[in-house]
């Protein structure tokens, strides 16, 4: 039991650490910061006390808080890869959007190119 | 312009430097009314100055979009100019220029025409499981569209402005959407579809793949597009 909870708590402080790391770095956006600090938040403290949800899982009828908590880890971590195909496609639309405008714009700018060297001519 | 209407002739083509020179040359030839567009999109090649030197306009994507990318931003290119009418044509000449009148000319009566390679003219022919494939592709779509099409996947088309717009702010990227989605949108819009006759040329250079495995991801990608296409609003 005292093993357990060092090799979570140890975890926790771990995932915590990089959390804080990367917001520290601004390699994480504030609106992906909230939601890593509350979840670093979380696993701290089932890290130290792991079986602190063992009475809800004996009244949702789970065998024990840890199995509770691998599933709700689950179906977090499904959501989370959801969200992140959703962005992957947004960023895609709008990377598309950026290359179709860079070359209108160099179209236009080898056709006005093109007229200005022709006027030159002319003169 | 081809019968009083500005015609742009939207060319996608990645790394086609070997053959866009000639495309471009005889579209210009038989079809000095008509402008000429080549998407280069994204090419490692000499593609864009190739078709620069034949007489084409030429929009360079600074990466590969695929089909569907290029043909939006040539959409887009042709909304901002103002042409009546765009037509898609292949790079690599397998397409005969000299069908593009009819094809305009039956924009009297549809929105969107097909050149279609099954419809009697010429030999082009595919077999197996992906023919099969193409036939359900082409009866339900013809059923969406209330006409008769044979050909879904042809990427030789023609389309009128209000597909212009329409396109050059919605164009799928994805295999197969490019074709058989757009057709499911347009027919759902409730725009006319004709098709027209054409003969194929053969390819300057490949044949269509015609491996198994290739086939299958095929049929299962023809019928998800189908599937998507019918539940999206």
């Amino acid at each position: 039991m005292l093993k357990l909870t060092f090799l979570t708590s140890i975890t926790a402080l771990m995932v915590l650490g990089i959390i804080l790391e990367l917001l520290r770095r601004r390699q994480l956006r504030e609106k992906y910061a909230f939601l890593w600090m509350s979840v670093g938040l979380v696993v701290l403290i089932l890290g130290f006390l792991p079986r602190l949800l063992d009475s809800v899982a004996a009244m949702l009828g789970v065998a024990s808080g840890v199995s509770l908590v691998l599933f709700l880890g689950v179906i977090f971590l499904l959501l989370v890869s959801i969200h992140l195909s959703w962005e992957v496609s947004r960023l895609e639309e709008e990377t598309r959007t950026l290359a179709e405008e860079i070359a209108l714009i160099r179209t236009e700018f080898t056709r006005q190119s093109g007229e200005l060297a022709e006027r030159r001519q002319v003169e | 312009m081809i019968n009083n209407k500005q015609v742009l002739i939207i060319m996608p083509a990645w790394n086609e430097a070997g053959c866009i020179g000639d495309t471009v040359r005889e579209i210009r030839s038989e079809l000095p009314g008509a402008d000429v567009l080549v998407v280069d999109d994204g090419s490692a090649d000499d593609t864009a100055h190739v078709a620069q030197a034949a007489g084409a306009a030429v929009a360079r994507l600074p990466y590969n979009l695929g089909v569907g990318g290029a043909m939006r931003l040539g959409y887009r290119y042709a909304r901002s100019a103002g042409y009546d009418v765009a037509i898609q044509i292949d790079a690599d000449g397998q397409h005969d220029p000299r069908y593009v009148p009819k094809l305009v000319d039956a924009l009297s009566e549809a929105s969107l025409v097909i050149g279609a390679r099954f419809a009697g003219e010429g030999s082009y022919c595919v077999r197996g499981l992906r023919r099969w494939s193409m036939a359900v592709l082409a009866f339900a779509i013809s059923k969406m569209a209330k006409a008769k099409l044979t050909d879904t996947t042809s990427g030789f088309r023609a389309c009128d402005r209000a597909l212009i717009d329409l396109f050059a702010g919605w164009y799928p990227m994805e295999y197969l959407g490019d074709t058989v989605e757009t057709l499911i949108r347009v027919a759902r819009l409730h725009y006319r579809i004709q098709q027209i006759p054409v003969a194929m040329r053969n390819r300057a250079a490949g044949m269509p793949s015609q491996s198994l495995s290739k086939s299958v991801l095929y049929t299962g990608r023809a019928f998800f597009i189908l599937l998507l296409a019918v539940v999206r609003r």
